[in-house]
């Protein structure tokens, strides 16, 4: 870019002396008391060059651009729902803004093929690259998109991705996000939505690569009745870490969430759940479900799972569970007594766990690559899901 | 009737894995050939759903005394994958819900191991679909519940029905019902034993471990036994159940003692 604008600039320098101030968070610190972030924060990395592609077939006035394609949307909204403050790593991305994609769905428009957004390296060596994502529905829009990081890692590379998404009144998104980065990758993602009155998100994050990850989800309920299905699955071997972070924010009342967090384990692979609710006073007849599932398929994998509920209205109805070990052994005893091998009632079992959150997203051809990915890793031959 | 049972059981004795001092069957005595319905009837904690779980390979029991023959081969040498492989076939008295599974890829899965097993080729999914509307029509039941998660949020008669279903695809020599009755209405229990009672066939055996002679009106057993504190009592024609229908089990008490 040649001269960033003044509002830019501004919005950089704010999180470059945010970042110079707490810079990389440590263990010392409960949100990242299980993630130790040292493998980033004692790599030095060059400024890498990554792109965003875009696939979109779109109505007219549908807005799928960079920044400079899209400045007006993109100063109206940038920064103002992932705040700097709240995450060192945001702070961080957001002194190195740069890399922005913008998908921006004016009111009463359907966008009805899905909007595919993958996110490139670009150069090799220890990169790190801030991809940021901002995506506008207005009022009553609706539109399917799928976020994709996929191909870092080969080298020790660094992700640190934020992705704002905000929809009007009325407004409908259907959202997946998928990392299957390499090995070798750290990634860092941020995810902060923003929803109004009546509106519908329905969130899946899929975490398969990357040796070391963290995803912080974040989602505000801002408008009355806003309705929020926030779903995650992470399928780790080796020596992978994933750490989610989820806050749901009920803010009015008649809200509705569901969440349902899988993950699988295998050999030394370690997992990190936390899911915090917060109903806000006033946020009567809130309805939310919290679930969090962990599959331990080796004694050295390990999982933490933490709820975190904060209610202060009355008349509501909160529910949450977590489960933690490895396969049930009598549905391993039921699928040998129909003639399985164990390794087959193994690979069934597991990928019918994972299965249990792919089945819910609504996009057939989405599901369908990431089944397909799914399978091959866990042995499946020949898609099973229900 | 062949010379040779289709399964033989001697002297079977069984104890809880996780508690070896708990013995539930206590020298088992039991012979069924190809061809015939046995009904086993007792009491509850006598050990019948003990000895089903055990002929079908269970972890949670270990054998600890006995034989079991099955077609001239030793069963309790047997992995379970295998004993299915041979045509050996548990309904369960508690099928296990499989979330993500659809019911139809489960079957397919199920019957192609054993296809497999015995050196048949497998079916691909359109070929297997022809097996499964077949075997739906033989039972006569719809196909509303093959792309639904196995056993995932069915009914207790769904679940019956489902192990039924399995039992029709898989076509077993052996059979084995565990209170496949249990929980039925008089509805469902009809459509289950007319579905049992289809696949009858002369080189076939089935027993049915069951605690109410109810479900021996529309399954009609050549023999019925009567087991508690892990050993068979007695024995006898399907007069017998009727008169533990109207007696209960307590009758037979004494004598066990006595044997």
């Amino acid at each position: 870019m040649s001269v960033a604008p003044r509002w830019l600039t501004e919005l950089r320098e704010k999180g470059a002396a945010r970042f110079a101030e707490v810079g990389f968070p440590t263990t010392r610190l409960e949100a990242w008391r299980f993630t130790d972030v040292r493998p980033i924060a004692e790599t030095s990395f060059a400024h890498g060059v990554s792109r965003w592609t875009a696939h979109a077939s779109t109505p007219p006035h549908v807005l799928v651009g960079d920044l400079a394609q899209a400045e007006g949307v993109a100063q109206a909204h940038l920064g103002r729902y992932a705040d700097v403050s709240a995450n060192p790593f945001t702070a961080l991305a957001t002194a190195f803004l740069e890399d922005v994609q913008v998908v921006s769905v004016p009111a009463r428009t359907e966008v009805a093929t899905p909007i595919r957004l993958s996110h490139r390296f670009e150069g090799t060596g220890a990169v790190m690259t801030t991809p940021r994502l901002l995506i506008v529905l207005g009022d009553q829009a609706r539109a399917t998109v799928i976020e994709s990081h996929e191909d870092g890692g080969a080298e020790a590379t660094f992700s640190n991705s934020v992705t704002e998404i905000v929809l009007g009144n009325g407004a409908e998104l259907d959202y997946v996000r998928v990392q299957r980065e390499g090995a070798a990758a750290s990634h860092i993602a941020t995810t902060q939505s923003h929803q109004g009155r009546d509106s519908v998100l329905r969130s899946t994050s899929i975490a398969l690569g990357a040796g070391l990850s963290r995803h912080d989800l974040g989602a505000v309920l801002a408008g009355t009745g806003a309705s929020l299905v926030l779903n995650g699955l992470s399928v780790l071997s080796g020596r992978q870490h994933v750490d989610y972070h989820t806050t749901i924010d009920h803010a009015q009342p008649h809200g509705e969430s569901h969440e349902l967090f899988n993950g699988v384990f295998d050999q030394h692979a370690r997992g990190v759940f936390n899911g915090r609710i917060i109903v806000r006073p006033g946020a009567q007849r809130t309805d939310s479900k919290q679930t969090n599932n962990n599959l331990l398929l080796s004694g050295d994998a390990r999982a933490d799972s933490q709820p975190q509920l904060e209610i202060y209205a009355d008349d509501v109805k909160c529910t949450h569970g977590a489960t933690l070990g490895p396969l049930d052994a009598t549905a391993l005893f039921y699928l040998r007594s129909r003639g399985l091998s164990p390794q087959a009632a193994k690979s069934l079992l597991t990928y019918g766990f994972a299965a249990d959150v792919l089945t819910r997203i609504a996009n057939v051809p989405v599901r369908d690559d990431l089944d397909r990915a799914i399978r091959a890793r866990l042995g499946v031959e020949t898609r099973a899901a229900a | 009737m062949s010379a040779t049972p289709m399964l033989e059981i001697k002297g079977l004795k069984a104890t809880v894995t996780t508690d070896a001092k708990n013995e539930i069957l206590k020298g088992l005595d039991l012979s069924v050939r190809a061809g015939e319905v046995h009904a086993i009837m007792g009491p509850n904690g006598s050990g019948k759903s003990t000895l089903a779980a055990v002929l079908a390979g269970h972890p949670a029991y270990t054998v600890t005394g006995g034989t079991v023959s099955y077609r001239g081969k030793d069963l309790l040498e047997m992995s379970p994958e295998d004993r299915a492989r041979e045509g050996v076939f548990l309904a369960f008295q508690y099928p296990v819900a499989i979330r993500g599974i659809t019911n139809s890829y489960f079957l397919r899965s199920a019957l192609n191991a054993i296809r497999k097993h015995r050196g048949q080729e497998e079916l691909d999914p359109l070929d297997f679909l022809q097996v499964l509307e077949t075997k739906l029509k033989q039972i006569g039941w719809d196909d509303s519940f093959l792309n639904r998660a196995v056993n995932d949020g069915f009914s207790g008669g769904e679940k019956k029905r489902n192990e039924i279903l399995q039992m029709a695809i898989l076509e077993p020599t052996l059979a084995i019902l565990d209170e496949t009755d249990s929980g039925l209405d008089i509805d469902a229990l009809k459509t289950v034993a007319e579905a049992v009672n289809a696949l009858r066939r002369p080189d076939r055996a089935t027993v049915v471990v069951t605690h109410y002679q109810r479900l021996l009106n529309y399954i009609v057993p050549d023999r019925v036994h009567v087991l508690a504190g892990g050993r068979i009592v007695k024995s006898g024609g399907k007069e017998l159940a009727l008169e533990l229908e109207a007696k209960g089990y307590d009758w037979i008490k004494p004598e066990a003692v006595a044997v």
